[in-house]
């Protein structure tokens, strides 16, 4: 009859009524941005900040610490300004190349993760291959890349595919194993098809863990634009941390730091967002 | 709700066609450890506008045998049939409210509710989803979402679910078992009324001995593994039952008679009426 439904027993673990989820969360790799924060709060970590920025200009200008070795927050702020009409062309290229591989890796990995799963065989041949690609830094990879195909955006961009849609794989297989069998009676009780089961059921019970893989992907994405940048060719943030660095032009490398910490964060705080409205269901 | 005058008196349906047979149902499971036998042989006619109780001990097929009712499942021998349509798949004259109301924790209430008009791809009903959640006392709840509800508000959400779309014949799989005594005993209230307003014919899965006879008018025992009807007992107790009959010496009398009939394994003959 029903291929999902199978022949399995009708016994599912009971939960209390009003049931939580099993406890797989966006809450096992966030760090929290709190949600209800007080003024007091607020107050106190903007407080933080000033202390730990402020204290750092004072003792690295107190100890007279050269520049080349560290330069002070305001020196690095005004590189930033001062050198931004040469930074931000590469700051576009990263981000071309992060968002075009991870839309590449993620699609595919989702695909993946939602056809492999519907297969528990294929899903026990495949399994090794991708965590063998989880595990190995796809770093590795961009020299050879770049000899195949030269210096431009397209080995990085493979790079970063094949760094980030492991992680949406293998996260989104987590969740798309979380099968509930009394919510796939339900919809099939009403006569939902496969496909409906699939939209309807599937798809929003592994949502959680899609989000979580989105959002390490991403990251993973981020760290392979740089690194790939950094590894070949004359474009990208991470060719230019190897370039002020090179130059000994410390305030404006750190300014690129600062860039790439903001460009991290945001990606976090963006996949927060994403979890919170889609997925809060489940804590 | 629907235009069906209120009845007295269980029973009197006898000379109708049966609304669902089951003739010789018999299902086993292939398992890793080897094959289940869950029901062996099931025959049971279920009356149309009745309201049937199937008491047994868990593992006894009971969910088994209900969700092959719903076409949740094959048989391995034996048939289903609602009036002269073979059951092999979910039909629409069939809903079902499983334990813990199952709602989907991702949908508000009013999303929830809207689910089997969704996938049966027609507009939503929502006059008469209206006309069901103040039946219920959920009206004004529509925005909240499960986990903000109470069990007994979660079990009568999905009570409003399943009869949304109007089906006559409700399958229910244990819904009370996770609540309370209390809400328990609101809730046996309610489909006790609901049952009594629609005509509808309701199948109950129940391990409780007290709820199968303050609901039914029949309550089938079954014994486990495998699964087979042990006994059959006609309820007469005038409806609407009020919830503390159940403290009377004669319905506790009508509780331990059943509990006997199944502590000795002893089958009394079918359709024995006790009074």
């Amino acid at each position: 009859m029903d291929k999902a439904l199978g022949d399995k027993i009708p016994e599912f673990n009971r939960k209390k009524a009003g049931g939580g989820g099993d406890g797989v969360g966006l809450s096992g790799t966030s760090l929290g941005l709190g949600d209800h924060r007080t003024k007091l709060e607020t107050l106190t970590i903007i407080l933080v900040a000033v202390v730990i920025i402020g204290g750092a200009e004072l003792l690295l200008k107190w100890f007279g610490v050269p520049q080349y070795v560290l330069p002070t927050p305001s020196l690095i702020i005004m590189a930033l300004f001062t050198e931004w009409g040469f930074i931000w062309p590469h700051l576009l290229v990263t981000l071309y190349e992060l968002l075009v591989g991870f839309a590449i890796g993620a699609s595919i990995g989702f695909v993946l993760a939602a056809v492999i799963t519907q297969f528990p065989f294929v899903e026990k041949i495949v399994t090794p291959y991708i965590l063998l690609l989880v595990t190995t830094p796809m770093l590795a990879l961009v020299p050879l890349l770049i000899l195949k195909l030269g210096f431009g955006s397209e080995p990085r961009i493979i790079a970063v595919a094949l760094a980030s849609g492991p992680m949406v794989m293998i996260n989104s297989a987590t969740g798309f194993r979380r099968v509930d069998l009394a919510k796939i009676a339900l919809a099939r009780s009403f006569g939902a098809s496969t496909f409906q089961i699939f939209t309807k059921i599937r798809i929003p019970m592994a949502m959680p863990m899609i989000i979580v893989g989105l959002m390490v992907g991403s990251i993973f994405g981020l760290l392979t634009t740089v690194g790939a940048e950094m590894v070949g060719g004359a474009e990208g943030l991470g060719n230019r941390l190897t370039y002020y660095s090179a130059l000994i032009r410390m305030p404006q490398f750190f300014a690129i730091i600062l860039i790439l910490a903001i460009i991290g964060i945001s990606i976090y705080v963006l996949f927060y967002w994403i979890g919170k409205k889609w997925a809060s269901w489940e804590t | 709700m629907d235009a069906t005058p209120m009845r007295n008196v269980a029973g009197a349906s006898d000379k109708k066609a049966p609304k669902m047979v089951i003739a010789g149902a018999t299902k086993y499971y292939q398992t890793r450890t080897g094959s289940v036998h869950a029901l062996d042989n099931v025959s049971l006619d279920v009356r149309d506008g009745e309201f049937l109780c199937i008491l047994g001990p868990s593992g006894c097929g009971k969910s088994t045998l209900l969700w092959s009712m719903g076409g949740l499942h094959g048989l391995t021998d034996g048939e289903i049939r609602l009036g002269a349509e073979k059951i092999i798949k979910p039909h629409p004259e069939i809903a079902m409210i499983f334990q813990d109301a199952n709602l989907l924790p991702w949908r508000n209430l009013a999303a929830n509710i809207a689910l089997p008009f969704e996938l049966k791809r027609k507009p939503v009903d929502q006059q008469r989803i209206d006309m069901l959640l103040k039946r219920v006392n959920l009206w004004g709840f529509e925005s909240k979402f499960p986990r903000e509800l109470s069990g007994g508000m979660q079990q009568r959400a999905s009570i409003v679910r399943s009869l949304s779309v109007n089906p006559s014949l409700l399958l229910m799989d244990e819904p009370f078992g996770a609540l309370d005594a209390f809400t328990r005993d609101e809730m046996n209230l309610l489909i006790q009324e609901i049952w009594m307003e629609t005509g509808k014919t309701i199948v109950f899965i129940t391990h409780s001995i007290s709820e199968a006879i303050f609901l039914a008018d029949r309550v089938v025992v079954m014994s486990a593994r495998p699964g087979r009807i042990a006994s059959v007992f006609d309820i007469d107790i005038p409806r609407p039952r009020p919830v503390d009959i159940q403290t009377r010496p004669d319905f506790i009398e009508r509780v331990l008679h059943i509990k006997a009939s199944i502590d000795h394994g002893r089958s009394p003959s079918e359709g024995l009426a006790i009074t």
